[in-house]
């Protein structure tokens, strides 16, 4: 499916959905309550077809922080961006992909133990690299730690 | 929005016990730690424990500058220290739009296939080790050492080499560089022979490893396992043939696929690269055009605002890296994807139901380097 | 004194005559067990030095490196290098383990087999015990070492150990069959179990030659099975060190670890002596039927010195495959000796049974 055909067919879904011009991929934000919804429609829809999430980031912007799914289709060989932001910086929330791509699992839990921000209805939601115990998520760009990180 | 669910660490039913494999232990590759519930000999499930190396590259990486940063990405999945390194030199170089010479370019395929063999070379040893096969262990790594001499001889270290920058390589090859890969090519090919009689055409081993661990093609899709692991499912993802970078799309090579995502498919796709990557060298070994090593680069290298995503092949699958850039000399985000985190999530789902020895197997089977799991 | 380095019997009828003279019948008794004993406890530690020694020349040169060639010229020293050490390492006493049957282990493995050696046949004349029931005294001795495994798994008080016990256990007692089995196949060809007369018997040939087919598959059967009995080779997952670190001695340290050590080398010994003494000729030199030349000419080699030979030979090949092929899982293991081993041992003790009586044998 070229571009702007993919361009169309999701804004048709989301009419939310706002587009980042000039990216290397066709990058799309998608408010977060309809983020489980169009995630399920892109792997099942038979023209979408993105049945291969190879990268889950989580990002701590300026203002938000926001989830990045890099997405591609093994049939179609085509590939999207979708992002989730959310504003709420002490208990952000996300809704979970793993139940839809088995991969985002381990994927999801890195991010949290990162950046703090909680997938519901994941399976297993804990730390994954870091100790139960730990305070504090190091990704974060406001993450101080006067043992472990010596600023130059 | 649905509530956020918190599960207890490890549940056990009636005649279960708990067994912790590493994260000392002889056969799990570094340091990992598996929580292993068995019934008997039976695994009923698994639950990997990493962390134990975990460095924060990805923090270290937002206050290094990118020319920095590459030495990071070679302690991330050492055995591909090379491609490792190239996958940083492609996102600068794509995102200022440098074109490297040729010259760099065949080089560069050139030592990434390389390091290709050389780490599926250690594998090898790792997985014979692991068996009960020890002698593999000697004769893997004695064979690993000739790649090593070369790449001390042209690059500077045998481990964590840091050799290609953005632009270019570090410094030209050295001229016995020809000579040393072709005779490494010669001796190789028929050390590979040996190899396989005494671990691919031994019944022991066979039995050992058909039918275990098996890994669908949907599966492996789902749980995006990349690699030569996901390639033995069937799951077509070689980076080289989809998104070519380097010398790839003008070399001849075939991209290995099994059907069955057993560990003997997984260990005969890793067999079969090994072949595929001495074609590619010897396509290539002949004809490296003169030339400069290096483009002239600024000294502060700035990245203009924006997100890129390269990808590579490493020895164990997909490696991306996500850059998010907001116009400085060190980058805002960056992420790797490692193939051996994602690789790991599958273990759990395959070794259900198999016995202890065979979970040994499948693990050395997926080949997982645990720093590029925790980096 | 009559010192015939071909044959020991008047040796020992001299020191025999010496001893009676001197001493009353009771004490004279007790010294030549005393010495008979002493004999043995000096030939098994130095056997089991050199043992350990030659398995690690052996696998190092298989594996492309030199081994040990610094302690001694060749590294001769290493073993005593290595048991000085063990000596000397604190006996680590485990929490909440049966602490009498953890100590009783390891001597329950070595009393087994050291009196398994007692029946075996070093040179003519050199033997310490002749019974008429010779094998079946060593196969039931040498399956005493089971114990020894077991009680060492289950007083450890540790998972580990107990399932590497628990695999050692079910992996002996499947394999004592194939055995036992295989040495039936001679029992027949030769007619007797005893030992002295198996050897006498072989005057005119080696068992593995006169009895042809069945008696080389027997051999071949012997072999496997007695690897896996002595939790050597390709059978050795009781031990597993890249699976369960080190199986049922996981917990042991200095000098019980150097016991079990020391038993699995002497296990290996004995298992490599009895196929030598049952199959290729004890220490009877290598006699064709009717060339009396040629075997005049192997008459001059002293018997003891083939003895050791063919001994060291099967040594090598038990070395030999277990540093080349991989482990065998616990359920393979006991596929391989159920659904394979024993079948074939049957059939062929049938197909031995059947040449005998038709005298199709050299």
């Amino acid at each position: 499916m070229d571009i702007d055909k993919l361009k169309e067919k999701v804004i048709a879904l989301v009419p939310e959905a706002e587009l980042e011009e000039n990216k290397q991929f066709l990058t799309f934000y998608i408010p977060a309550a309809k983020a489980h919804e169009f995630a399920l429609r892109l792997r099942n829809d038979e023209d979408l077809a993105f049945d291969y999430l190879f990268c889950l980031t989580g990002v701590d912007m300026p203002k938000f922080l926001t989830v990045v799914y890099h997405l591609t289709s093994t049939r179609h060989d085509h590939s999207i961006v979708i992002k989730v932001k959310t504003e709420n910086r002490e208990t952000p929330v996300v809704d979970t992909v793993c139940d839809i791509w088995r991969t985002a699992e381990f994927l999801e839990r890195e991010v949290y133990d990162l950046l703090g921000i909680r997938f519901s209805n994941h399976p297993d939601m804990r730390r994954i690299f870091l100790d139960e115990s730990w305070v504090g998520y190091p990704l974060r760009k406001d993450y101080t730690d006067e043992v472990n990180i010596i600023e130059l | 929005m649905k509530e956020v669910i918190h599960t207890p660490v490890q549940h056990v039913e009636e005649e279960e016990y708990n067994i912790n494999m590493g994260p000392q232990h002889p056969s799990t590759h570094g340091v990992l730690r598996l929580l292993v519930t068995l019934q008997g000999e039976i695994v009923a499930k698994l639950q990997p424990h990493c962390g134990y190396i975990h460095r924060g590259i990805e923090k270290m990486c937002e206050k290094d500058t990118y020319p920095q940063l590459i030495h990071l990405t070679d302690r991330m999945d050492y055995l591909s220290a090379h491609i490792n390194n190239h996958a940083i030199c492609l996102l600068v170089e794509d995102a200022l739009q440098i074109e490297v010479p040729e010259r760099v370019k065949y080089i560069r395929t050139i030592i990434d296939e390389l390091t290709r063999i050389q780490s599926h070379q250690l594998w090898w040893s790792s997985f014979g080790m692991d068996l009960g096969g020890l002698t593999c262990f000697f004769y893997g790594l004695r064979d690993r050492e000739k790649i090593l001499d070369i790449f001390e001889e042209s690059c500077g270290s045998r481990l964590l080499h840091s050799y290609y920058t953005p632009g270019g390589l570090m410094w030209d090859i050295h001229p016995n560089f020809q000579k040393s890969v072709k005779d490494f090519i010669k001796y190789f090919r028929k050390k590979i022979k040996d190899y396989e009689r005494i671990l691919s055409g031994n019944v022991i081993f066979r039995e050992r490893s058909r039918g275990i661990g098996v890994l669908t093609k949907e599966d492996a899709i789902s749980y995006g396992i990349t690699g030569p692991s996901g390639r033995a499912s069937g799951f077509s993802c070689d980076v080289r043939k989809h998104y070519p970078y380097a010398m790839y799309d003008k070399v001849q090579f075939k991209e290995v696929l099994h059907t069955e995502g057993d560990t003997l498919q997984r260990y005969l796709a890793r067999m079969e690269e090994m072949y595929e990557s001495m074609k590619i060298i010897e396509q290539l070994i002949d004809n490296i055009p003169e030339g400069d090593h290096q483009v002239k680069m600024k000294a502060v290298l700035k990245l203009p605002a924006g997100e890129y995503y390269q990808r590579v092949e490493s020895a164990r699958g997909h490696l991306g890296v996500y850059c998010i850039s907001d116009g400085n000399k060190t980058p805002y985000r960056m992420k790797f994807r490692s193939p051996s985190f994602v690789n790991l999530s599958v273990l759990d789902h395959i070794s259900r139901n198999t016995k202890i020895a065979d979970l040994v197997a499948i693990g050395a089977s997926l080949d997982l380097v645990i720093p590029d799991i925790d980096r | 004194m009559k010192f015939d380095i071909y044959d020991f019997t008047s040796f020992n009828q001299w020191v025999d005559k010496l001893l009676y003279d001197a001493l009353p019948p009771v004490w004279a008794l007790i010294v030549e067990m005393t010495i008979i004993g002493l004999a043995f406890l000096l030939f098994y530690a130095l056997v089991g030095l050199f043992l350990v020694y030659a398995e690690r020349k052996v696998c190092a040169f298989m594996q492309n490196r030199l081994g040990p060639n610094r302690v001694g010229p060749f590294g001769i020293f290493q073993t005593i290098a290595d048991f000085i050490k063990l000596l000397m390492k604190e006996l680590i006493t485990i929490k909440n383990s049966d602490k009498f049957l953890f100590n009783l282990a390891p001597f329950i493995v070595i009393i087994a087999s050291f009196m398994a050696i007692a029946a075996i046949p070093f040179a003519k004349g050199l033997h310490a015990i002749d019974f008429d029931i010779g094998i079946l005294y060593v196969i039931a001795v040498s399956s005493l070492g089971v114990v020894g495994v077991l009680l060492a798994g289950w007083s450890s008080n540790n998972k580990y150990s107990l399932i590497g016990a628990m695999r050692s256990g079910a992996q002996i007692i499947s394999y004592e069959l194939s055995v036992g089995m295989s040495l039936l196949t001679i029992i027949v060809l030769a007619g007797t179990m005893q030992f002295s007369a198996i050897v006498e018997g072989q005057a005119d040939g080696w068992f593995i030659f006169k009895g042809h087919i069945p008696a080389f598959i027997a051999f071949v059967i012997f072999l496997i099975a007695s690897t896996a009995e002595t939790n050597r080779g390709p059978f050795d997952l009781a031990e597993a060190e890249s699976e369960l670190t080190a199986g049922f001695h996981t917990e042991y340290s200095g000098i019980k670890f150097a016991f079990f050590f020391l038993a699995e080398y002497m296990n290996m010994f004995i298992v490599a002596s009895i196929a030598a003494t049952v199959f290729l000729g004890g220490w009877m030199p290598f006699h064709v039927g009717g060339w009396a030349g040629l075997n005049h000419v192997m008459d001059y080699i002293p018997p003891f010195v083939w003895y050791f030979g063919k001994t060291m030979f099967v040594i090598w090949l038990m070395m030999w495959f277990k540093w080349t092929f991989p482990r065998l899982r616990i359920d393979q293991l006991l596929n391989l000796e159920w659904k394979y081993l024993l079948p074939i041992n049957l059939f062929n003790i049938l197909l031995m049974a059947f040449v005998v009586l038709m005298g199709w044998h050299f």
